[in-house]
């Protein structure tokens, strides 16, 4: 019985040391970056950047601790309680989607500029050595006899952005309309021989297995290929006409709010504005917002005429509905690819 | 034997039965219970039309169909294996005894990374299997292939400790009364090994059934030909349809614990049978 109290105290004793460094939390020295999967070592140069530039100023280093997965599956876990400072995802509707569960207010878009979006990429064709097939713009994907590696809309959100470049090109063209964007994704599609569930698994199956004439990707997807597996291997073709792939960053707001680190996580996210953190999103192949730090690497980002997102598809609520819920078009063109 | 009352072997049976209980519960139920309660906050029509879409359908067919072939190839091929290991001494074989376990120990993704290495057209097994004109890798081959290989090792370690048991002599005893080694097998070892084996090939079927991780990278996932159930409930969380994966996900806990029942039952029958001959 003795024995027992004794435990018990022992209990009581570990959980209030537990709570003393809650209550204590007048200065929060952690954050949590909850980012999607091509950003780990950009995020890790980010935080030593920014903890240079506090502690430059007579600030306390920040532990700024990253978690990386699929877009989607990171929003998720937010939404389940993972708790995030901040949340650097692919695309809107991932932060949409918590955002709409009450943790992050609405309107969070407009709080930082460039539509939250510090950096942004492009979708660009990554081709075998020589570019056998001669593929130089979407048309040619959509040919028979060409095939085409690009992940899977419904479980990648970074192929959402594929898909949707691919319909913004047939929509555009002189005499283009929904039917024959419908009918110009379908096309392509037909040329799909693996749908891989994610990007990084898609770049897989088309450089290490070989499979594929051409591979749809991120523009800082397919440098980061070329520059592993060489120039000579791979080569990227810009195509006439994309979309611009817009990775927003916002802080959620009861989380921050509830831990005290609102002041902290802003400023974080305030940093990738700034020239320093742009200069190292261009290294790590992200486009740069700043122009003049996008005039340095004018030989890495080609320019190229852009889609917008909110501009020509209504939003991602919008495009969402339309091509990729259930019953959408992404999954009418495989019913009748059947 | 008359039925008599009796004292229960275990001390504290009322103790031990209620820990059982709510361990269970609390392991196993509750959570279950919230993926049931959670396909709750739909109607009955938008369940039945995301259960029974033609898409869900062919792709529950698939994740079923490959189960099945899967957990038979390991029935028979697990056993073979048991049987080599347990009855066999030659060099290596702790070595292969340990390689079976592999399955268990790899994380999912890395099986089917792998696999799809080797069984990929470019890949050194596909090469070779192409000119015969056989495809592996993004096939419902290569999903039978992967869930094959996730499940072998249920089947082995179900079935080893009973062929260790298993007495020699009665083998001997057969064959000197004149049955032939087909006889032996079906009528003097199968029988005692059959519930064991029931065993491993339910584990491996349920395992199969559910699996996730080494499927998707090398089946290729295109609709209607490779696309498991498993990965439809993945693309609905994509949409934040919870509701919808949910819903997907308790018909298969439904239809999975309706197969799991009936060979339990199957079993519970078996083993009457067998104690009556």
């Amino acid at each position: 019985m003795r024995q027992l109290r004794f435990l018990l105290l022992l209990g009581v004793g570990v959980l209030a040391a537990g709570a003393v460094p809650v209550c204590a939390q007048a200065q929060p020295t952690v954050l949590l970056n909850v980012s999607y999967d091509p950003t780990r070592e950009f995020y890790q140069e980010i935080n030593a950047a920014f903890n240079r530039g506090r502690v430059g100023k007579g600030g306390q280093p920040l532990t700024i601790n990253q978690s990386h997965g699929g877009s989607g599956m990171q929003a998720r876990s937010v939404i389940d309680g993972l708790e995030a400072d901040v949340v650097t995802l692919a695309l809107a509707y991932d932060i949409d989607a918590i955002q709409q569960r009450g943790l992050i207010a609405s309107g969070w878009q407009k709080r930082l500029p460039e539509n939250s979006t510090p950096y942004t990429s492009v979708i660009v064709f990554l081709v075998r050595k020589g570019n056998p097939k001669g593929i130089r713009d979407w048309n040619d994907l959509a040919k028979p006899g060409t095939a085409v590696i690009t992940p899977n809309p419904k479980t990648s959100g970074g192929a959402r952005w594929n898909y949707l470049a691919a319909w913004g090109f047939a929509r555009c063209r002189s005499g283009g309309s929904d039917a024959t964007a419908r009918d110009f994704v379908t096309r392509l599609f037909r040329n799909v021989p693996v749908l891989d569930s994610g990007a990084r698994a898609a770049t897989t199956t088309f450089v290490q297995r070989g499979i594929g004439d051409v591979l749809i990707a991120w523009e800082n997807e397919a440098l980061l290929a070329v520059e592993k597996i060489g120039k000579n291997q791979v080569s990227i073709v810009v195509p006439s006409m994309t979309i611009l792939a817009e990775p927003p960053v916002s802080v959620v707001d009861r989380v921050v709010d509830r831990r005290g680190s609102r002041r902290q996580a802003e400023a974080y996210l305030q940093f990738l504005y700034t020239p320093e953190a742009q200069e190292i999103a261009a290294r790590h192949h992200f486009r740069p917002r700043n122009p003049d730090v996008l005039a340095r690497y004018r030989t890495r980002f080609p320019a190229v005429r852009t889609l917008a997102i909110d501009r020509d598809f209504g939003g991602w609520a919008a495009a969402q509905k339309t091509h990729f819920d259930e019953g959408g078009i992404f999954d009418q063109i495989f019913q009748r690819g059947k | 034997m008359r039925p008599r009352l009796r004292r229960h072997v275990l001390p504290g049976f009322g103790l031990s039965l209620g820990f059982t209980l709510s361990y269970v519960c609390l392991l196993i139920l509750i959570p279950l219970t919230g993926v049931v309660l959670r396909a709750r906050s739909i109607t009955w029509p938008e369940f039945v039309a995301s259960v029974t879409s033609e898409r869900a359908l062919a792709a529950f067919g698939l994740s079923l169909g490959a189960a099945v072939v899967a957990a038979v190839v390991n029935g028979v091929f697990g056993l073979l294996v048991a049987w080599v290991l347990v009855r066999y001494r030659f060099p290596g074989r702790r070595l292969i005894d340990a390689c079976v376990d592999l399955p268990f120990a790899l994380p999912t993704s890395v099986a089917g990374i792998a696999l799809t290495t080797v069984y990929s057209p470019a890949g050194w097994l596909g090469q070779q299997l192409a000119p015969l004109g056989i495809q592996v890798a993004f096939t419902r081959l290569g999903v039978i292939v992967a869930l094959t290989f996730i499940g072998l090792p249920f089947v082995v370690r179900a079935v080893q400790p009973v062929l260790e048991d298993l007495d020699r002599e009665i083998e001997d005893a057969a064959a000197s009364l004149g049955a032939t080694r087909w006889q032996t097998f079906r009528h003097v070892l199968l029988p005692s090994i059959l519930p064991a084996l029931l065993t491993g090939v339910t584990l491996a079927f349920a395992r199969a059934l559910g699996e996730y991780g080494s499927v998707v990278f090398i089946s290729g996932n295109l609709p209607f030909r490779t696309e498991v159930i498993t990965l439809l409930i993945v693309a609905r969380l994509e949409q934040f349809d919870y509701a919808g994966a949910t819903a997907m996900a308790s018909m298969m806990l439904g239809v999975s614990f309706l197969i799991l029942l009936t060979i339990n039952l199957l079993q519970a029958w078996s083993r009457r049978r067998g104690a009556l001959a």
